[in-house]
């Protein structure tokens, strides 16, 4: 009886087999990536009204984040401050520069500046900056080195898992409170001791896991 | 010591088998006849009542289609579940079709190692029903999250957010019973195709040919290919036999850990694979009855094989009626009063009449099978076959909604009533299982030719054909 088809289709199962497995493999690496917050959503760097320079505030000169962000320890959010403490320097230090034009404006106005948030979370997250600051996870953290950024960027992909994976294991984000805003620092040899000795200081049970914990 | 006696008396060359053992291939085929009646009907055109049956099955198709649009707009608010019946048909219809699935895989394995070869007449469209009961009965879990678009949530799969299906969960037991089951049965159904879709290969031509011989996957027939298939076939057997047993246990499960009366207890798994086996074989019944006729294979699957169908009916439809049984004993005999008023409001409650569908169909129906003549009788065995669905239908819905509505708390209880997609649902069910079925009895051999050629006299290796002028 006559073949069918050709010999050449005797190997084809195996290499159809192989062919399968790594495009698999290189899908789900694709999707994993390329699909996740940490490319989709890292180094999100909106342009602002105001060319504020992070660098040059919270770097050069050394405010302290809370400075401006006075809502950080008592409140969900961080807040963003009033043109009010724009003013307080800026009526005197370079009061007459262009850059400063839109701030100048929203302080005879009245109406605030408007500024684009770079770190967004879904508005089915429950997140609370103050239990984070009290618990001594540190500004930069989250938000990485702030005081070397001229104009502010994601860092983090602040995704679902990159959120559990330190739920599950903080002990390297626990500082002393006084270090909570210095974004030089950097965990010591006894790191381990040290934030043992923080949740028993501040009575922190383990950080919650369970779905509720997040999504209320 | 049989088969020494036996064969002296043996008439070569007729149709008698050894024993005097009913032959189970009757009209005097042989191989050649019997590969031209299978074969020739996946390559003729399909009869009319073939066209009119799948015009019906395909409107059920997309109506299930159009249903599960409107559900996924709208959200499962438009069935009729409330609170506390927050599990409804959409469940009842899960268990039924998984239940049904049940049938294919007994008759194909457990029969199989049991050498029951009467089987062979039936394994392969009750294998095929399986397959397209278990599809049909996926679609429930996948639906009645709501949000069918996070059902990939049931999977283990990777994600981003760093969370695993939750393994105390039984919607998650369900899938991989259910995954696990339907994975293993379309397998063995393959296998089992492989050596019939060869010898169609070899009566096709053109692009017909090459489809078949590229899932015949080389088939030649070989001494050595035979080897190795029966082997497999064995191995998958062996596999299949314990899911039988495990899949509708699982499935059983996902009740019996619920803290509701009339849920919570250990009979379930037993009591739920003995419906299973129930209600697949009464399905089997009513699709080989009506494929029979329409494809006039009253040859093949002969009266004999019905009234070995039928037994297993009457045997497994007792052990049901004990079950409902035994949980009345159990309840009074628990002396749980939560227990006892779940049985009692389940028989003379508001679902009453639920119940006592269910109980005729289930348990005084199949009871007309002690009768020989009835269990060799068509119009009866039909009728009969369709109850039998009718009423494990009614059991899951009996279970699932008397237990809810009425449940620890009376000032929450209330009234179940399916809405209209709900029906429409169900019913557009059938319509998906109906349009596998028919595309699979005009695509692929409805009976399992090699193995009933193995049932022939003719397979006997003592067998010769008598030719005129043979002296014995």
């Amino acid at each position: 009886m006559a073949q069918i088809f050709p010999k050449w289709t005797n190997k084809a199962p195996k290499y159809v087999l192989i062919g399968l497995v790594v495009a698999i493999a290189l899908v789900s690496y694709l999707i994993d990536y390329y699909a996740s917050p940490m490319y989709t959503d890292v180094g999100y760097r909106p342009n602002q009204p105001v060319p504020y320079s992070h660098k040059v505030h919270a770097g050069d000169l050394g405010l302290d984040c809370r400075f401006c962000h006075a809502g950080v320890e008592i409140s969900p959010v961080a807040g963003l401050p009033p043109t009010q403490t724009c003013m307080n320097c800026h009526n005197m230090i370079k009061a007459d520069s262009e850059k400063l034009a839109l701030v100048q404006e929203s302080f005879k106005s009245g109406y605030p500046m408007q500024w684009v948030r770079v770190h967004k979370s879904p508005d089915y997250v429950y997140f609370d900056h103050s239990a984070h600051i009290t618990a001594g996870v540190g500004c930069a953290s989250c938000h990485g080195r702030i005081d070397e950024m001229e104009i502010v960027s994601q860092e983090e992909p602040l995704s679902m898992g990159w959120c559990l994976t330190c739920h599950r294991n903080p002990d390297d984000h626990l500082r002393p409170a006084g270090e909570v805003t210095n974004m030089s620092w950097t965990p010591p040899a006894n790191q381990a001791e040290f934030a043992a000795s923080q949740k028993r200081l501040l009575d922190i049970k383990a950080p919650i896991t369970d779905c509720t914990g997040c999504h209320r | 010591m049989s088969i020494l006696k036996k064969h002296p008396e043996r008439d070569p060359g007729t149709a008698e088998a050894v024993g005097g053992e009913e032959l189970l291939v009757t009209g005097g085929h042989t191989f050649k006849t019997l590969t031209d009646k299978v074969s020739g009907i996946v390559e003729q055109k399909p009869p009319a009542q073939w066209w009119l049956i799948f015009v019906m099955a395909v409107s059920g198709m997309l109506l299930l289609v159009g249903v599960i649009g409107w559900l996924a707009w709208e959200g499962t608010g438009i069935w009729g579940l409330n609170n506390p019946v927050g599990w409804g048909w959409a469940i009842v219809n899960f268990v039924f079709w998984v239940g049904i699935g049940h049938a294919g895989t007994l008759i194909s394995a457990i029969l199989f190692l049991l050498r029951q070869q009467w089987r062979t007449a039936i394994n392969r469209f009750a294998e095929a029903m399986t397959i397209f009961a278990v599809i049909t009965a996926l679609v429930f879990p996948g639906i009645h999250v709501g949000r069918i678009w996070l059902a990939y949530y049931m999977f283990p799969i990777p994600n981003q957010m760093l969370i695993w299906p939750n393994f105390r969960s039984p919607l998650l037991w369900d899938i991989f019973a259910v995954g696990t089951y339907f994975t293993v049965s379309t397998l063995f159904w393959y296998v089992g195709l492989i050596p019939d879709l060869a010898t169609l290969r070899d009566r096709a031509t053109n692009v017909r040919k090459k489809v078949l011989g590229f899932f015949a996957l080389g088939w030649r027939g070989g001494n050595r290919q035979w080897q190795h298939y029966e082997k497999a076939y064995l191995m998958l057997a062996g596999l299949a036999t314990p899911l039988v047993l495990s899949v509708h246990s699982v499935v059983a499960t996902d009740f019996a850990t619920s803290l509701v009366p009339g849920w919570h207890t250990t009979i379930f798994p037993p009591y739920f694979v003995a419906g299973a086996v129930f209600s697949g074989f009464g399905m089997v019944m009513t699709l080989a009855l009506i494929a029979r006729k329409i494809y006039g294979l009253e040859d093949i699957i002969t009266v004999n094989h019905l009234e070995k169908m039928n037994k297993i009916i009457l045997v497994t439809g007792s052990m049901v009626g004990y079950a409902y049984m035994t949980e009345f004993f159990i309840a009074w005999y628990s002396q749980n009063e939560f227990e006892v008023f779940a049985f009692v409001n389940r028989a003379f409650g508001p679902y009453a009449w639920a119940y006592w569908i269910m109980f005729l169909c289930n348990v005084i129906t199949p009871q007309i099978f002690w009768f020989k003549k009835l269990r060799r009788s068509i119009p009866v065995m039909f009728v009969a076959s369709i109850f039998v669905n009718i009423g494990m239908w009614f059991e899951r819905f009996v279970i699932t909604v008397t237990s809810l509505s009425r449940d620890y708390l009376p000032s929450s209880w209330d009234y179940f009533s399916p809405s209209i997609w709900d029906i429409l649902t169900f019913v557009g069910s059938f319509g998906l299982f109906f349009t596998f079925f028919l595309l699979f009895l005009r695509f692929l051999p409805m009976v399992a030719l090699s193995e009933v050629k193995g049932v022939l006299p003719e397979a006997d290796p003592h067998f010769y054909h008598q030719k005129e002028g043979d002296t014995k």
